[in-house]
């Protein structure tokens, strides 16, 4: 068994940045990602709101230079999908400077502090069709499947900027994108929304839903409701694209910090869970903005409030 | 080593492989088949002699893309005596592949 200072799980931006400031400060750090660091943001196709790139950049390429940028200070990395978080009850008297243990399906590590950067996965629609028809022509990520429906008609469903940039995306290559929103307005920020309206491939469905995917082996079209009216109608289309917001990757972590309904972790300023030395980031987090730049932001807190709760039991143990 | 696919060798390489293959339906605009790349390479080399592992651009090769169907990526398809065992779209962790590939080398 491995012990740490710090274990990062997730390596999104969120994880990184935590890893980045508490490599600086000099405290051991293992970062778990499940799959490979980038995370969401590696799956954007450019980020125009990410300061100081005026031209954008590409999502893959920004995660990159801050995976680079946080390994250069000696932040480690491996491959894991953590399952389990335990945290025994802190005893300040005991003195005991490992806390937290941390496992994966392989191995089991024990760090002093712990930070949570799991971030979100995409939320289904949970109508009839969608799990059959899953890669077969139902995706929930137009960067990574768009460009395979050339000339094909496309619908995305979802009223958010994540939504609408998925359609604006898709409008490059699809012959048609009908967007599907349950409101009769956008919930996208404006300059998203004007990009949008202009755009010639781009039609709108209004106040609808989606309640069937059509097909047998592959997408063939959805059935939609009006809600307005409760009218059905059936629209043809190769491929749904789905963008109706996200579901927290804390499923490991249930019973052992607060969450909200959905699961969401709750955590003070400082980024500080319900339990002393987790720590949680990033699009995981009980929050307003769930972006790049904040994740980032979240990250260097809980990256530095984190070191600051190593320094109190080295302290402690060393008297 | 992966084996790269195409077109024209699929019958040979897989349909008629003597070893179970592994098939990555991947393309370069795809950012989380790049993502799992350095995995595949690690399950080839892990696995080599008792599975093949294949990688098929997508873009490049229409033709067996459209025969499974494949609609998103990267797609993973397991194939054993010219059948599919197992198919499987998404990135997904390491861990998770090979206890798929395990459940069919197992049998
Ligand atoms: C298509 C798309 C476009 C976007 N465009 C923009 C944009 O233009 N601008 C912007 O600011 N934001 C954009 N976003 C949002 C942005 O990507 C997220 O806000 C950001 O990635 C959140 O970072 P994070 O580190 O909190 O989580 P994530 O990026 O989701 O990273 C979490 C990581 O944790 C890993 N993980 C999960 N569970 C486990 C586990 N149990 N064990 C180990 N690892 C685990 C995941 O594999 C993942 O790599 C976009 C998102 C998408 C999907």
């Amino acid at each position: 068994m491995s012990e740490y200072d710090i274990v990062i799980i997730g390596g999104g931006p969120a994880g990184l940045t935590a890893g980045l400031y508490t490599a600086r400060a000099r405290l051991k750090t293992l970062l778990l990602e499940k799959i490979a660091p980038g995370g969401q943001a590696a799956l954007a196709w450019t980020i125009e709101n990410y300061p100081g790139f005026p031209e954008g950049i590409g999502g893959p390429e920004l995660m990159e230079r801050t995976r680079k940028q946080a390994e250069k200070y000696g932040l480690e990395i491996k491959s894991g999908e953590v399952v389990k978080v335990s945290a025994s009850s802190e005893d300040e008297r005991s003195k005991r400077k490992i806390e937290k243990v941390v496992n994966t399906k392989e191995e089991e590590y024990k760090s002093v502090a712990l930070i949570v950067a799991t971030g979100t996965r995409p939320r289904k629609l949970e109508v009839p069709g969608e799990e059959r028809l899953i890669g077969r022509g139902v995706s929930y990520c137009a960067t990574c499947d768009g460009p395979l429906f050339k000339n094909r008609k496309v619908v995305v469903v979802g009223g958010g900027d994540a939504a609408v940039e998925e359609a604006l995306f898709l409008s490059k290559f699809a012959e048609k994108v009908t967007l599907i929103h349950r409101r009769d307005e956008l919930r996208a920020s404006k300059i998203i929304e004007e990009r949008a309206v202009s755009n010639s491939k781009l039609e709108f469905l209004w106040k609808s839903v989606v309640t069937e995917i059509l097909g047998e082996t592959e997408v063939e079209g959805v059935k939609v409701r009006n809600l307005e009216t409760g009218k059905d109608l059936t629209l043809e289309a190769k491929g749904i694209f789905v963008s109706i917001g996200a579901i927290p990757n804390t499923g490991f972590l249930k019973g052992v910090v607060e969450m909200d309904e959905e699961g969401f972790i709750i955590t003070d300023e400082n980024m500080e869970t319900s339990v002393k030395g987790i720590y949680a980031c990033g699009d995981v987090r009980k929050k307003l903005l769930r972006q790049v730049v904040t994740a980032c932001g979240e990250g260097a807190t809980a990256g530095f409030a984190a070191g600051q709760y190593v320094g109190k039991w080295e302290d402690k143990t060393k008297r | 080593m992966e084996t790269v696919l195409n077109d024209g060798n699929f019958e040979e390489e897989v349909l008629n492989s003597e070893m179970p293959v592994l098939v990555d339906f991947w393309a370069e605009w795809c950012t989380p088949c790049l993502m799992v790349a350095p995995a595949i390479e690690e399950i080839s080399r892990k696995y080599a002699g008792r599975l093949k592992v294949g990688k098929l651009n997508v873009d490049e090769n229409p033709l067996i893309s459209a025969k499974y169907g494949i609609q998103s990526i990267p797609t993973f398809v397991i194939f054993k005596n010219g059948k599919v065992l197992g198919q499987t779209a998404g990135a997904m962790p390491k861990e998770a592949l090979e206890a798929k590939i395990g459940e069919i080398l197992d049998e």
